[in-house]
């Protein structure tokens, strides 16, 4: 049963924007529309599973001192492949993403998933948990995309709505209006978790975590 | 000439990276605490976003474009910023103690800072020549100062601020903090078109 703990973790548990606070450049710009939402979530799932399948089998090979190096350029690589994909089938989709298809390579999560996970686990595991984690994004990101959507335009899929419509607050699908969506739904998860907030945002994503020397200056960074 | 200025105040303040671009919240979030570092970590950026452009803009010219290459950009440019934020770093403990001193330990973190890579990549996308792309580079790293130290200023308030509910303390308050910032900076939309 822990492979299925593997899968199901990233959903809310361990919910990577939601929870451990991660990647959350690409969920606060990508998310004025659910449709793009999903499409940044499911690259990133594609990624994320990629990388993790290659640096699981790789972990023996990859000497220890150059593997951060070593993990950007296979995540890099597969980043590539995807942009060709989209470009190919979903022209409008890369159009729309636009420069945050290419920052996929330093999204957080998947460096953070690449040390902490699949360069310790068996190759199966690491597969599930590329999923679930991809998976977990997709579905924060759909959230903020649908509310920033009804909320700032009325509509949602194509489908206007009644009432919202007439008057969208259109200042849901401007920068402001996606930090504040996200502050929001951070907060209902904290109550819904009955656990205090997060005071401090994870380390997990920083690479130079072990070599960080604002960890131990006093009010450094507040990520360590 | 006009036009150096117009990337400018855009990179600065209507495009600003952090709060209209989405680049870089990581470590906006993460070291806007403390005026102080945040003052090092925008000097950082500016130092190392100036320096990737100089380097990512020769290669991608000519070496990448010369070999129908172009594809490669992500992969050459995450390897060339990463390679040369540890270079720097090395020849900056040894020939310049001082600005190591100030600036070092926020090198590391800058290397996944998307910012970083996505200032070079929209410098190809906008087609800009290299006096634009490092006039962009100059313009997005003090935009990028410009709101860490805004931020940690109204930041230091809200950590000082009491009453506020249970499950709002911590990041979402700060991220909320952060959308009325957002909000302010919206004000500058429509001052070059």
């Amino acid at each position: 049963m822990s492979s299925l703990k593997d899968f199901t973790k990233g959903f809310i548990k361990e919910n990577p924007v939601l929870v451990t606070l991660l990647g959350m450049c690409p969920a606060l710009a990508v998310t004025t529309m659910a449709s793009n939402g999903i499409g940044m979530g499911l690259a990133t799932t594609f990624v994320l599973v990629g990388s993790n399948i290659v640096i699981s089998l790789l972990k023996k090979v990859i000497p220890g001192a150059v593997r951060l190096p070593c993990y950007i350029v296979i995540i890099a690589g597969f980043v590539t492949l995807i942009e060709f994909l989209l470009k190919g089938y979903a022209p409008a989709l890369y159009d729309s993403l636009g420069i945050f298809l290419s920052l996929i390579t330093v999204n957080c999560i998947i460096l953070g998933r690449a040390e902490v996970f699949a360069s310790k686990n068996k190759l199966i595991p690491s597969i599930l948990d590329g999923l679930g984690m991809g998976l977990g994004f997709t579905l924060a990101l759909f959230l903020m995309g649908a509310i920033r959507e009804i909320i700032g335009t009325g509509a949602i899929f194509g489908f206007s709505i009644p009432f919202i419509s007439e008057n969208p607050m259109s200042v849901f699908i401007m920068p402001a209006g996606g930090f504040f969506t996200l502050g929001v739904i951070i907060a209902i998860v904290n109550k819904l978790k009955k656990k205090k907030p997060p005071k401090e945002i994870g380390c997990a994503c920083c690479p130079s975590a072990n070599s960080c020397a604002l960890k131990s200056e006093e009010g450094g960074c507040e990520q360590c | 000439m006009l036009k150096l200025v117009i990337i400018m105040v855009s990179a600065v303040l209507v495009n600003n990276i952090v709060l209209s671009q989405f680049m870089g919240i990581c470590s906006f979030l993460g070291v806007s605490k403390v005026i102080k570092n945040s003052l090092g970590m925008g000097m950082a950026v500016i130092f190392v976003m100036l320096c990737a452009t100089a380097v990512t803009y020769p290669v991608y010219k000519f070496i990448l474009v010369p070999f129908e290459i172009e594809y490669l950009r992500t992969v050459a440019f995450i390897l060339l910023v990463a390679m040369f934020v540890q270079l720097v770093e090395i020849v900056l403990k040894k020939t310049m103690p001082p600005l190591y001193k100030a600036l070092g330990v926020y090198l590391p973190l800058i290397t996944t800072n998307c910012a970083v890579l996505g200032v070079t990549i929209t410098n190809i996308d906008e087609e800009y020549t290299f006096i634009q792309s490092i006039t962009n580079a100059l313009g997005t790293g003090i935009g990028f100062t410009v709101a860490i130290l805004l931020f940690s200023g109204v930041r230091s308030r809200i950590d000082a601020a009491t009453g506020i509910p249970e499950t709002f303390k911590g990041v979402p308050s700060t991220l909320i903090a952060a959308s009325i910032v957002a909000l302010s900076f919206m004000g500058f939309g429509g001052l070059f078109g």
